[in-house]
């Protein structure tokens, strides 16, 4: 039976709507390449990534054109590097570029987990991660880095976040010629996920099997133009289309996964309910918010329309797929939503509202764009914020601003792509030195003690 | 497998006998077919049977793109399944 309206519909959400499958990560483990030998290590890494995901594109592909809808990026994570490197005792760049080159052999865009896990302290190849990440990022194309400081269960990692905040500058700094795009490349995670399929802080947990799909699911767009076919209603009315929408979505993203899953040979993981906006037009979360009523993303009642939009999109992709993980939730990326971009330049949407806001949905500060001179120590401290936020709430965040060196407020970084351009965006100025060299860890909260 | 192929756009004569001499070309069984005009816009929507189709699914998707651009239409052929997963529970 054909049902016209249904039919149409589907249609109108992927021409017009930009609905789209955002990711089909593959993770990785690659526990079984570690040696002590470098050398011996980083080709079984290329070996098994390329063997893994040697059919990884082209099945993507094909399901792309069996059900009519886009998905845009082919991505592979593996098991952090610090873990895979630990027993070689030496940098681990050469890992990076194995990586890198493993990425292009099999044509995904970005591979995730050139990664450490410090958040109670370093263990033997932390550091020589961490200290490589700049140089790593800035001679590879496709890798992409992330540090967990803190969760939950553990509190803050302060060194950690002293360490990162230096690190974070440095990756600017090393690809200034690249619009600073190193740092673009680079998380710093409170209460990371194992399976979270989304760049750049994907990487494949220890916890997790060999080989597994992972989905990223989209569509900011069709949520907005949901909500416009209802100018009148209430805010529980509100929050019920926005729960059918997402369960529409959310059933496109497991059907794909259960079809890559398939042809792939490989388990299926999860869906990760996530509204993920783009720089294109009619793909912005900023855009759901001003329809469900703000005059200007950033302005007051932003934070309770974020939180509205957040547990709607879960409650209408829980019963959609049979696993739920990764982030699950709106991502709020300054530079790559074309809504947020408006708003950080008219100064409506500013830092601190942005850390308001993470306090309601799925990840962090994400793609913000912050002055050259800004110091590591205030990089740092804004990094031990956002995690004191995901420790509290017992919920990821996550940070990745991007120091536009040799810029200052009112110019912008433009990377073009789904990365979009950020305008920077100004950081209070008294300093934050003392209590970031006073190093050492914040306990975990009593959130912790559920036992 | 089945498949549905949307046809939208301007009305023609022989919309319906293009398309439908492309999926015999193809040997895709067309099952059933609804179509009405809104508005001067033509819509049909065809569900055919593609399980012994003697191409591939890529190759029926491109022509009927391609066939569509020619006419001034829209054709898109998508599997049954992305319209039952998420229409139903």
């Amino acid at each position: 039976m054909i049902n016209t309206y249904d039919v149409l519909e589907t249609i109108r959400m992927i021409d017009d709507e930009c609905l789209d499958i955002r990711t089909i990560t593959m993770g990785i483990s690659l526990l079984d390449c570690i040696d002590s030998d470098i050398n011996v290590a980083c080709r079984k890494v290329y070996d098994k990534i390329t063997e893994k995901a040697k059919n990884l594109v082209a099945v993507g592909e094909g399901i792309e054109k069996e059900l009519g809808i886009p998905i845009i990026n082919k991505r592979i994570s593996v098991t952090p590097i610090a873990i895979v490197s630990a027993a070689c005792k030496c940098s681990p760049v050469p890992f990076a570029k194995a990586m890198d080159e493993a990425a292009k052999a099999v044509g995904v865009n970005l591979i995730g987990g050139y990664s450490a896990l410090v958040q109670k302290g370093f263990s033997a190849g932390d550091l020589d991660l961490i200290n490589s990440i700049p140089e790593a990022l800035a001679c590879t194309e496709r890798v992409c880095s992330s540090v967990n400081v803190g969760s939950t269960k553990t509190g803050i990692n302060l060194d950690a976040c002293a360490v990162m905040g230096r690190i974070v500058r440095e990756a600017a700094e090393a690809t200034v010629d690249k619009a600073c795009f190193g740092a673009a490349k680079l998380v710093v995670f409170c209460n990371a996920v194992e399976d979270n399929p989304f760049m750049a802080g994907a990487f494949h947990g220890v916890g997790e099997p060999d080989c597994m799909i992972n989905v990223g699911v989209s569509g900011p767009g069709v949520v907005r133009a949901a909500l416009s076919k209802y100018p009148d209603a209430n805010i529980t009315e509100i929050a019920d289309i926005i729960k059918k929408t997402a369960y529409k979505i959310t059933r496109v993203g497991q059907l794909v996964g259960q079809l890559a899953s398939k042809r792939l040979n490989v388990p299926f993981g999860i869906v990760d309910l996530s509204l993920a906006p783009t720089p294109a037009v009619g793909d912005s979360v900023a855009h759901i918010l001003e329809e469900i009523g703000l005059e200007q993303c950033g302005t007051h009642g932003t934070t309770a329309a974020l939180a509205l939009l957040n547990d709607a999109v879960k409650k209408g992709g829980v019963m959609a797929c049979s696993k739920i993980g990764g982030l699950s939730g709106a991502f709020i990326p300054v530079s790559e939503d074309a809504g947020m971009i408006d708003a950080a330049k008219s100064g409506t949407l500013c830092i601190e509202k942005l850390e308001a806001m993470t306090a309601v949905c799925s990840v962090g500060l994400d793609m913000i764009c912050v002055p050259g001179d800004t110091t590591a120590e205030t990089i740092a401290a804004i990094i031990a914020d956002e995690a004191a936020i995901g420790m509290v709430n017992s919920k990821t965040t996550a940070v990745r601003i991007i120091p536009a060196i040799g810029k200052t407020v009112g110019e912008e970084l433009d990377w073009g792509g789904l990365f979009g351009c950020g305008p920077v965006m100004p950081l209070k100025t008294p300093k934050p030195d003392k209590f970031i060299s006073r190093g050492g860890q914040i306990p975990a909260p009593m959130q912790s003690l559920k036992n | 497998m089945r498949a549905i192929i949307t046809v939208v756009g301007k009305d023609t004569v022989g919309i319906l006998a293009k398309v439908s001499t492309k999926c015999a070309d193809y040997n895709v069984n067309v099952i059933e077919v609804t179509q009405s005009i809104l508005q001067d816009l033509f819509c049909m929507i065809m569900l055919v049977d593609i399980s012994k189709i003697n191409t591939t699914f890529a190759q029926l998707s491109d022509d009927m793109a391609a066939l569509g651009d020619s006419q001034g239409l829209k054709i898109h052929t998508m599997h049954e399944d992305i319209f039952n997963c998420m229409h139903h529970i």
